[in-house]
């Protein structure tokens, strides 16, 4: 695993840890909200990924935030990025409201 | 010294809590003013001016001088009309023939006694005693100068902002009487009685050496020479005066700028400012030499690569390179391959503007801010259970405290004249609880001692907020009718049931907190049963790993006690940066638009589509760390930083370093080439707030005007060069002025709603929420309901943090900031508030330091997971034995080199409070301090237009 997936891991986690005291189903769907809540695309489709890693020790995940990814698998995909922007066509007369 | 331009009533506005009022007769003219008011005041309030030298109407009146007497039918004698408080029907002359005799008679002692230089001496002009003299008509002395006087003792000079001239003090003891009252910090005394006597800091000793603060209110206060401004000295008395805002903290002091033409010549903090209430510290009053300081960068400068020199060039060239780049890298490596960092030291406009242009301009949702380092913790915990990402008070609110709180604050160093208003408030005999690792001042100063002061092991917070919570349901202290008409009761319930669990107890969590049971059941007792309590926290609480439990765990005991809704109670994050509030207010963060809105709710974000006339992102953008992660893996390209230096101050530095220097855009808008303009390719001079029109938001939600007194010397308020790079970038923004900023963030912002400049000239200034039912702003929030409708009661489980000491890093390192200095110290290291902390010290036990081998002063280095640093040891036992402590001020100390990337579980923010390290004696810098400086010489060399590189 790169550095930053290591890092997403230990975040998705400590997440998790965070709300374990609600007990392992109500956590899960907590941690699932907040990923969805507060984490950019990228770094939610490379936890996902990291549900499929077979470390030698087993899933890196703990078992709250693993249900929380495989929730957040359910929940579709983010938004990908698109290529190139055109900024918009607020240079146009009538589309900004700036000023 | 007199302020120029403002009416002084001699004595303050009666106390009394009933408004009766009292008819009297003055000079034959009847008024009617509330009880205890003075007579003094009375005629000032009508009008006439008695003749004064040791009253001011921001002090105690002392009736010392004897210069104010009145007569006053049916008393005999000449009573001090500033001492005596009016009664109904009192007839009161305030000039006659024998009145005129008597004051001329003492305006004559005192003169006689004093040095006949006016024209020369710096106040001419500006001189109570000299227009006191002129109001008794003194013609003559009689007493001439043969006799005894003080005409030949030596001046103070040590304090780098103000003289002290013995020779011109009267004795009037106002300054004595600011030190006490307003500051509180009791430096100066009269020694010494009858002719002798004279003014002290201290013990006999010079200003600077004494245990003065540089506050300035004695300068304030004086109504001579005696103690006198340096730069007044050097200038000359102003002649125009304009009300702003200090740029450093977030208690958001307003300030009358004092100009002389273009020349700043004082800061005179503002005597109807709500926030200061006419008090300042030593940096709001005296350290903006930085404004002018040669190091400051007045002309846009790029390079091709971080290894080579600057080059100066034209604006028009630094903005279309701007444009350039970012369109480039987003054209080849995406939308979301780019982003902004907003800036808590800018305007609530200038941020604004930034994220409009990150989400606007660049389609992403990729803006951050350095609240994420401080306070993001707050916004997510005080969201979460009271339904407002922000403090529930105003600061006035401390004057009805019968207990005070303060966790992981250090307000007397951090947020001085707020800490100076809570010790009036502690004089006055409201209860102290002082809950953090290291003996802050406030524990014991001055006429206060803190009734509990929990030094608990850092890291430990949530247990010990626990532990109190453990109290108060097992002893049912606990608000039930506030609890069952204000929060959900079954969440009260499960919260209740979690912390009732032994292991909660205090006497079961004491190995781990350090914090002796019985010490925490009186704090716990003390808070819940004293009264009005308030809570009052800083950095210590949110910059941990559970520093969002942490504030929620705030917010359960304040719910649960019944604390919150009420004036003198509440939850109150003091505020590190002068815009924390409003940055975040904003929009900064990648989840949210302004006023805390996601990006996600599709109601909020065609509101903006529409205003902005673009499609938004609808997914969070990434933050600061995440950025950097992002980077060193190739997939974020280009960063447009405004007023910030993330290279100082936020967390590991090797890693921020490496972000950056993956990035193939940085640009760095600031005063000065910071640290992280060694890593950047463009590089747009800043303006500071003397020379920008906007607001500040301070940490009491108060939106705050900052007027302009200079044109920008770099040629563009912060506002216009964003929106050159804006319209650069094809977006057709048209501001000509910050208000029409404003206006657009209150036509999109429901909180700000009745917010605009013409709003703020009307009140002076206006709490958030400011909306058609609140037009005059909100100084207390949540009173009949919580915003959120019901009070959340968060469970908040003690998990410790995975930075953990061992044999190799044994001992817990912990950060914070002194008085004199400023976050990384860009400005204050560059004025003369360096003559109190030159440099960053280690604080370590005695103990400790002994079983190291280490003295007093000697060099150490310090060593964590992270990296290693050196700098010198300062042995207090103000640190518990295991705690280390340190400061950030100082680039040459990069303390945040041993700092980690542990942080917030819910919000990233960093882990500064908790680092395990060790620490050994050394003889000099550390390997990455040496390999640091000569990146950072070879990184600032530019070439002038029309010079070789320096
Ligand atoms: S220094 Fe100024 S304020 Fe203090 S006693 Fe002397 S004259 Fe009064
Ligand atoms: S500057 Fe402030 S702390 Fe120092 S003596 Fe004057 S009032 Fe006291
Ligand atoms: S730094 Fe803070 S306390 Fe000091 S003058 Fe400025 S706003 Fe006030
Ligand atoms: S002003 Fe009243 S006694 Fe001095």
């Amino acid at each position: 695993m790169s550095a930053t997936d290591e890092r997403l891991t230990y975040m998705a986690n400590q997440i998790a840890a965070n709300f374990a005291v609600m007990g392992v189903e109500k956590a899960a769907l907590a941690t699932a909200d907040h990923i969805a809540t507060f984490w950019d695309p990228r770094m939610k489709q490379r936890i996902m990924l990291a549900l499929h890693v077979d470390a030698p020790a087993g899933s890196p995940l703990n078992e709250i935030a693993r249900r929380a990814v495989e929730r957040l698998i359910e929940l579709g995909a983010p938004l990908p990025q698109v290529q190139a922007t055109t900024f918009g066509g607020v240079d146009e007369p009538g589309l900004s409201d700036a000023g | 010294m007199a302020w120029i331009g403002e009416i002084d009533l001699g004595t303050k506005p009666a106390r009394a809590a009933t408004q009766t009022m009292v008819s009297l007769s003055i000079d034959g003219h009847a008024i009617e003013v509330p009880e205890g008011t003075s007579v003094m005041r009375a005629a000032a309030l009508m009008g006439t001016t008695i003749p004064k030298l040791c009253a001011t109407d921001t002090l105690e009146a002392f009736g010392s001088c004897r210069l104010c007497l009145v007569e006053i039918d049916g008393r005999p004698g000449y009573p001090a009309s500033c001492t005596t408080p009016v009664t109904p029907g009192m007839v009161v002359r305030t000039q006659t023939d024998r009145l005129k005799q008597l004051r001329r008679g003492v305006m004559e002692l005192y003169i006689s006694d004093h040095p006949l230089d006016c024209l020369t001496c710096p106040a001419n002009g500006d001189c109570e005693l000299q227009d006191q003299a002129g109001a008794v008509g003194l013609r003559e002395v009689r007493y001439g100068y043969e006799g005894k006087n003080h005409l030949k003792v030596e001046k103070d000079s040590s304090n780098p902002y103000f003289d002290f001239d013995p020779t011109k003090c009267i004795v009037c003891s106002r300054c004595v009487r600011a030190c006490d009252e307003i500051q509180g910090t009791f430096a100066l005394t009269v020694d010494d009685r009858g002719f002798a006597s004279a003014i002290v800091p201290s013990q006999k000793q010079d200003f600077l050496s004494s245990e003065c603060v540089s506050c300035g209110a004695c300068v304030q206060a004086c109504p001579t020479s005696a103690l006198q401004e340096k730069k007044v000295a050097e200038i000359g008395t102003p002649d125009r005066a304009v009300v702003t805002t200090c740029a450093y903290c977030g208690v958001g002091c307003a300030f009358r700028a004092e100009m002389r033409g273009e020349e700043l010549v004082r800061m005179v903090p503002w005597k109807e400012g709500k926030a200061n209430r006419g008090h300042s510290c030593v940096k709001g009053r005296f350290a903006w030499g930085y404004a002018q300081h040669r190091d400051r960068i007045l002309s846009p400068m790029i390079r091709e690569s971080v290894d080579q020199p600057w080059r100066e060039v034209s604006w028009e060239e630094a903005i279309a390179r701007t444009a350039s780049e970012f369109q480039r890298i987003q054209a080849k490596y995406g939308t979301r391959s780019v982003g902004g960092i907003t800036s808590s030291r800018c305007t609530n406009e200038e941020t604004y503007l930034v994220q409009k242009m990150v989400r606007q301009g660049f389609g992403n949702n990729n803006v951050d801010t350095c609240a994420r380092v401080c306070h993001s913790p707050t916004g997510y915990g005080l969201k979460t259970t009271f339904g407002t990402s922000a403090g529930t008070q105003d600061f006035d609110s401390v004057r009805q405290s019968d207990v005070i709180l303060v966790i992981g604050a250090n307000p007397t160093d951090g947020h001085p004249v707020f800490g100076s208003r809570m010790k009036q408030r502690l004089r006055e005999g409201a209860k102290l609880i002082v809950i953090d690792p290291r003996r802050v001042d406030l524990v014991r100063t001055p006429h206060i001692v803190a009734d509990h002061h929990l030094p608990l092991r850092p890291g430990t917070n949530v247990a010990v907020l626990t532990a109190m919570a453990h109290v108060v349901v097992t002893e049912k202290l606990y608000d039930e009718a506030y609890i069952r008409a204000r929060c959900d009761w079954d969440e009260f319930m499960d919260w209740a049931d979690f912390v009732a669990q032994p292991e909660r107890s205090p006497e079961a969590t004491e190995t781990l907190t350090r914090v002796p049971a019985d010490e925490l059941r009186a704090t716990a007792r003390l808070y819940a049963t004293g009264g009005r309590a308030a809570i009052y926290y800083g950095l210590g609480v949110t910059e941990h790993s559970q520093g969002s439990s942490t504030v929620m765990a705030i917010a359960n005991l304040a719910m649960a006690t019944g604390n919150v809704g009420i004036e003198g109670a509440g939850v109150n994050p003091l505020r590190g940066q002068n815009n924390v509030q409003g940055s975040c207010d904003m929009g900064s963060f990648p989840h949210e638009y302004p006023g805390y809105r996601h990006v996600a709710d599709d109601a909020t974000r065609q509101l903006f589509e529409t205003a902005w006339g673009v499609d938004l992102d609808p997914e969070p953008g990434l933050r600061i760390n995440n950025m950097l992660d992002a980077a060193t893996e190739g997939e974020f390209k280009a960063l447009f930083i405004q007023g910030e230096d993330i290279l100082q101050s936020d967390p590991n530095t090797t890693h921020v370093a490496a972000g950056l220097a993956a990035m193939e855009c940085v640009v760095v808008q600031d005063l000065f080439l910071n640290e992280t303009a060694n890593y950047a390719h463009i590089f747009l001079p800043g303006s500071t707030f003397l020379e920008k029109d906007g607001t500040f938001t301070n940490a009491e939600r108060r939106v705050q005007r900052v007027r302009k007194v200079m044109e920008p010397k770099n040629g563009y308020a912060d506002w216009e060069v964003v929106q050159l790079v804006a319209r650069a970038l094809g977006l057709g923004w048209t501001y000509t002025h910050p208000s029409e900023i404003m206006d657009e963030i209150a036509a999109l912002t429901p909180t700000f709603a009745r917010v605009s400049y013409g709003a703020l000239e009307e009140h002076g200034s206006l709490q958030w929420p400011a909306t058609d039912a609140a037009p005059a702003g909100t100084p207390t929030m949540h009173i009949d309901a919580f915003v959120r409708g019901k009070g959340h009661f968060v469970v908040t489980d003690y998990i410790p943090t995975d930075e953990k000491t061992g044999p190799r890093f044994p001992l817990l390192l912990t950060t914070g900031r002194i008085l004199s200095h400023y976050n990384v110290g860009a400005q204050t290291r560059r004025t003369d508030n360096v003559a109190w902390h030159p440099e960053d010290r280690l604080e370590i036990h005695p103990v400790d330091a002994e079983d190291r081998g280490v003295r007093d002063g000697d060099w150490v280095a310090l060593r964590s997971r992270a990296g290693d640093t050196t700098l010198r040891a300062l042995l207090t036992d103000r640190v518990a034995p295991g705690v280390v402590y340190t400061t950030f001020h100082h680039p040459a100390t990069q303390a945040n080199v041993i700092t980690t990337d542990y942080s917030d579980w819910a919000t990233s923010c960093p882990e500064y409070k908790v680092t395990a390290v060790q620490v050994s004696p050394s003889n000099g810098p550390s390997d990455w301090q040496e390999r640091y400086q000569a990146h950072a010489a070879r990184s600032r060399r530019i070439e002038r237009l029309g010079e070789p590189a320096e």
